[in-house]
């Protein structure tokens, strides 16, 4: 008799560490997810939580450049600044099904929307990172340019940061329930990507900042993955919950992202030293930054296709009440 | 706009900012006495002119419909059952379990707290309606309901769902599937009425022994603050496909928003600190 399917999802789809974990048993409707899987897609979705990151740190350190008097660390930071702007906008109008309609995303402001706070946000850090850089190539109105930098520096943290939230508030359980991780991971991996940045495009004697940014992204990057991984912060069924990112595609990315950004790290303790270092440095970090942007993203679609991410914690809440 | 996210909610219609606005709009759906003709299913793509979704054969029973969808708006579920039914009854026999999902129009909806466009709005009758000339597609509807309901369809772009036939309620008619439902295992009322009606059937089947009938979406403490679409269930939600206790994802919001703002801070004192060295 063809009944309901009781118990472990989907078969041999799991990778080796779910023997960790204990088989959870639970019912479903055939083993149907319960949730929608995300519509939205790679390279689109991760590539645009990368340039949102890298955007938003980078205009905050170019205007923190240009007020110490560092010409060449604030022209990189502002020209990478904008071009990630750009490059993001483009991924997210790519993204939605009638691309033709992006400028509704501002008919209204909807405080309850992630996506509309966010919108609003880029469309004025762009302004302000566009400014800011055609001033700085142009030389035209260096003040205007100068205070549309230092604007794009308060734009630049929230645009980096409310991508965790943008993800985060949607049934998706690994990711919802990641809300207290996702801001702070993508702010350490923003921090990264900009020091890359500034670190490949600025000589050495200038880059000094940027290395800094460097090492406290990445150092901050690890943590928060790590916790992540191990479900440490979790409030509900934390080892259940963060079991996707400890298996299949989703880890594969997260441990890659774990080695290029320690090894990006390392590579940065010598590149006040060499050229080469440098550009190492910067090349392993954005890796880093990228893998984890992926591996956060293939972790949120893999919870929601398996339905016992969804009706095991559900199910324990009410048993415990 | 003061927006409650989360917990009960006295007049919904009037909390999305209409004044004096009707009773709210609601279904019931008995599942006990569904026979799974799906003459809901039909109903429903008729009146909306819905395109098909696949002519695919799921293997799930007499299911081959599968999922609530982008162009699928009441989903008919069939369950096959082997378990015994009396004393004495070893083998056990078999039941069948069939229901008729559709959108729950949730109090507190995540797919309209999400929509960025504005395309998603509660209805005067408190229900919850896609404006498909808003609509950009931009998905984000679809990964907030905890129901998986919400989908877009993708040759169009745009995001469909159930409207509680929203046409035929502003000319006083009830929905397409309530209407075409032979046994009335739809009803179709102000939710009021409907809630009073559904205890009441849960009372009668207690008392003639199916002690596995339960009421689904009528507690106003739940997760969503109790939905406009009750269902009466005679086994656990997820063995419906349905979630046992979902929760609107907006309820954390306020807390979302915290982290990342201290996550913002972090990132400014981050790159401040950098600039502290002289080189
Ligand atoms: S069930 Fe889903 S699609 Fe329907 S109103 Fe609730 S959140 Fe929206
Ligand atoms: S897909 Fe359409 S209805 Fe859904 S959230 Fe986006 S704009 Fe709103």
């Amino acid at each position: 008799m063809p009944s309901e399917a009781v118990g472990g999802g989907r078969g041999g789809k799991a990778g080796r560490e779910e023997r960790m974990v204990p088989r959870a048993e639970f019912r479903s409707y055939y083993g149907r997810p319960v949730l929608k899987k995300p519509r939205w897609k790679a390279p689109h979705m991760p590539g645009y939580l990368y340039l949102g990151g890298l955007s938003g740190a980078a205009s905050t350190m170019g205007a923190l450049a240009d007020a110490t008097g560092r010409r060449r660390l604030a022209l990189t930071g502002k020209l990478t600044a904008v071009a990630a702007a750009a490059a993001g906008s483009g991924l997210l109008v790519a993204e939605l099904g009638r691309p033709e309609r992006f400028l509704h995303m501002l008919r209204v402001f909807k405080p309850t929307s992630p996506m509309s706070v966010g919108s609003w946000v880029l469309a004025a850090h762009g302004g302000l990172t566009g400014a800011s850089a055609a001033s700085a190539v142009t030389g035209i109105a260096p003040w205007l340019g100068r205070a549309a930098g230092a604007a794009s520096a308060v734009t630049g943290p929230v645009l980096a940061t409310y991508t965790g939230v943008l993800i985060a508030d949607t049934a998706v359980p690994a990711w919802h329930e990641a809300y207290r991780h996702l801001p702070l991971l993508f702010a350490g991996s923003a921090l990264a990507s900009a020091g890359s940045a500034g670190m490949i495009g600025t000589p050495r004697g200038e880059a000094g900042p940027a290395r800094r940014m460097a090492l406290l992204g990445a150092g901050l990057e690890l943590t928060v993955a790590g916790a992540l991984e191990r479900g440490a912060g979790m409030r509900e069924e934390a080892e259940l919950v963060s079991e996707p990112y400890r298996t299949g595609r989703a880890s594969a990315l997260l441990k890659s992202g774990r080695w290029l950004t320690a090894a990006g790290a390392a590579a940065t303790l010598s590149a006040g030293r060499s050229r080469t270092a440098a550009v190492a440095a910067g090349v392993a970090l954005t890796g880093g930054a990228l893998c984890t942007r992926f591996g956060v993203f293939y972790a949120g679609i893999a919870s929601a296709e398996d339905p016992k991410y969804t009706v095991v914690p559900q199910r324990a809440r009410l048993t415990a009440s | 706009m003061e927006n409650s996210l989360y917990g009960p909610l006295a007049n919904v219609a009037e909390d999305a900012g209409y004044t004096d606005p009707p009773a709210r709009a609601g279904f019931f759906t008995d599942t006990s006495v569904c026979i799974g003709c799906k003459a809901c299913e039909v109903a429903c793509k008729e009146w909306n002119a819905i395109p098909d979704d696949g002519f695919a054969l799921t293997g799930m029973s007499y299911d081959n419909t599968g999922a609530l969808g982008a162009s699928t708006w009441r989903h008919v579920a069939f369950i096959e059952q082997t378990a015994p039914r009396e004393v004495g009854d070893s083998a056990g026999s078999t039941r069948w379990l069939m229901a008729s999902d559709v959108c729950k129009h949730c109090t507190h909806a995540a797919c309209l707290d999400v929509c960025p466009t504005g395309a998603l709005f509660r209805t005067e009758f408190s229900t919850v309606v896609v404006q498909q000339d808003i609509c950009n597609g931009c998905a984000y509807c679809v990964s907030a309901c905890p129901y998986g309901v919400i989908d877009r369809r993708e040759d169009d772009g745009r995001a469909w769902k159930c409207t509680m036939c929203y046409d035929r309620l502003g000319d006083g008619m009830e929905p397409a599937c309530a209407k075409a439902c032979p046994t009335d295992s739809i009803q179709y009322g102000p939710l009021d009425e409907l809630r009073a009606r559904a205890q009441e059937r849960l009372g009668d089947l207690h008392r003639e022994g199916v002690a596995e009938a339960r009421l689904y979406g009528e507690d106003e403490n739940d997760g969503v603050g109790g939905t406009g679409a009750l269902f009466l269930l005679l086994d656990e939600p997820e063995a419906y496909g349905l979630p046992p206790d979902p929760v609107v994802t907006t309820r954390d919001l306020p807390a979302m928003w915290k982290w990342a703002g201290g996550a913002a801070l972090a990132l400014a004192g981050g790159v401040a600190a950098s600039f502290l060295g002289r080189r």
